[in-house]
């Protein structure tokens, strides 16, 4: 399996050749609570690292997914639309995002497992 | 408040650690936001059975003398003085100009009324209830007292095989008595849109008696997010959200709470504006708001009319768990209050449409 990479965005991503697979880590799962509504990017959508391009609404508050590397949507999981509480039964499997086609190099401030760990420690 | 201020706690703050709940700053306070089973399952277990909720963040207070009823009608168009013993009302607390200071319960109890106000207003409620009492009435603050709320369906019946008196009131019906050695306030009564009951009891023996509680067939702790999805659907105003200074009693379509005979007298705070919009109406009105599909619309989202224009605003707003949808409520111009009218709100930039719609959005269930 491919290794997982974080964000301080609280993202996860798995890249397998040159796709990268998005979603939302347990920690940030688990801050947000019960979420009941998804908003997903357009398929073919290009995005830079760092922007807002999805939302996602618990029963308590609306946050921003933001686009940890840039490329191009290339694929998004509608089975959010209506199922959002899978995001909170299986963050980082069934609970993906969208998936991302990596144009240029991996963004060098993307954490290992270890790293995003002590990072969310430090919260 | 500062973020270098210390929070204040409840006498349930070691329970709610216990219980795992998460904590969150509210009104000054360390309250649970939610326990670990979350805010969905917290707030669609009270429909089913019951969650119990700490609530001694909010001010207890008495109002003892002869005329303290009398006295407290001149901050309020509640009818205090027909409130019979053993019974509670809903009132708000009014400004010289109408608009509100407060809601409150009141009750007439063991010879004296007991008053519950909100917490992040008790610092302005009870020097302004003071400042009002002519000699002989006494507004006595009790801080020294937990409020728990137990609500839901299998709420008094579990209370009642410990406390029996309770099986017997009705909504809004209140028992004061001593229970093993502790004098507790018992009101049928509660925000949540279900049967249940609100229980005043001694600081000290709060953590206690919660465990009796939590004790009870089908009782589950429940936080502060439950408690504001459950308000919402059953329609009801938060403070500081739906209602305010600027907001008047009929605005806010709480002209219920407002007393016949105080409707005939005009003898309260801002009288000559309440009974001019009674006259003539106001420019807008609170109403029930269900945004379409699934997307929430929460407070400050702009309401736009068919035309366009804007029209008004989301006062509160969320994912109502057993409605299974969005909910909210907010203030839109009078010509679109009308229950079916369509609106347009600007969530996050993006127009979502929504209709006007009757509260309560889920059905009260109260022991009438």
């Amino acid at each position: 399996m491919a290794e997982m990479k974080y964000s301080k965005d609280h993202e996860w991503l798995r890249l397998e050749g040159g796709v990268a697979t998005v979603g939302i880590t347990d920690h940030a799962q688990t801050a947000l609570g019960d979420v009941v509504f998804v908003e997903l990017p357009e398929t073919g959508r290009v995005v830079e690292a760092g922007e807002a391009v999805a939302v996602v609404e618990s029963v308590k508050a609306a946050s921003d997914v933001y686009a940890p590397i840039a490329g191009k949507v290339v694929a998004v999981n509608e089975a959010l639309v209506d199922n959002p509480g899978t995001i909170n039964t299986e963050p980082t499997g069934e609970g993906w995002f969208f998936k991302i086609e990596l144009a240029g190099d991996l963004p060098a401030d993307l954490m290992d497992e270890a790293a995003y760990l002590a990072f969310v420690d430090t919260l | 408040m500062t973020e270098t201020e210390a929070l204040l706690e409840t006498p349930l703050a070691s329970l709610h650690r216990e219980l795992g709940g998460r904590m969150v700053p509210f009104a000054g306070y360390s309250m649970p936001v939610q326990y670990p089973a979350g805010i969905l399952t917290e707030h669609l277990h009270t429909r089913a059975e019951a969650g119990l909720f700490d609530v001694s963040h909010m001010g207890q207070a008495e109002l003892v003398g002869e005329g303290a009823a009398a006295a407290l009608e001149a901050l309020t168009p509640a009818d205090v003085q027909g409130l019979k013993p053993g019974r509670q009302r809903y009132g708000l607390l009014l400004n010289a100009e109408g608009g509100i200071v407060d809601d409150f319960m009141v009750a007439n109890s063991a010879g004296r009324l007991f008053l519950v106000v909100n917490a992040s207003r008790k610092h302005v409620d009870l020097p302004l209830i003071a400042a009002a009492l002519p000699a002989g009435v006494s507004l006595r603050p009790l801080p020294d007292r937990a409020l728990l709320a137990l609500q839901g369906p299998a709420a008094v019946a579990g209370l009642a095989t410990l406390v029996p008196e309770v099986a017997a009131l009705s909504f809004m019906g209140v028992w004061e008595g001593v229970w093993q050695g502790l004098p507790l306030i018992i009101s049928r009564s509660g925000y949540t849109g279900e049967d249940g009951v609100e229980i005043s009891v001694p600081a000290e023996a709060a953590e206690g008696f919660a465990k009796r509680l939590l004790a009870l067939p089908g009782v589950q702790p429940a936080g502060l997010g439950a408690r504001d999805s459950l308000r919402l659907e059953a329609g009801l105003c938060l403070y500081g959200n739906d209602i305010d200074e600027t907001t008047s009693p009929v605005e806010a379509a709480l002209v219920w709470s407002m007393g016949k005979r105080r409707r005939m007298a005009w003898d309260f705070p801002g009288a000559e504006r309440i009974r001019g919009e009674l006259d003539n109406g106001t420019k807008r009105l609170r109403v029930g708001i269900r945004p379409e599909g699934r997307q929430p619309a929460r407070a400050h989202t702009p309401v736009h009319g068919p035309d366009g224009a804007l029209a008004g605003e989301i006062t509160s707003g969320g994912f109502g768990p057993s409605v299974n949808g969005p909910v909210a409520m907010g203030y839109v111009a009078r010509d679109l209050a009308a229950d079916g009218t369509a609106l347009t709100l600007m969530v996050r930039g993006k127009p979502l449409a929504a209709r006007v719609a009757p509260t309560p959005f889920h059905p009260h269930r109260y022991a009438r």
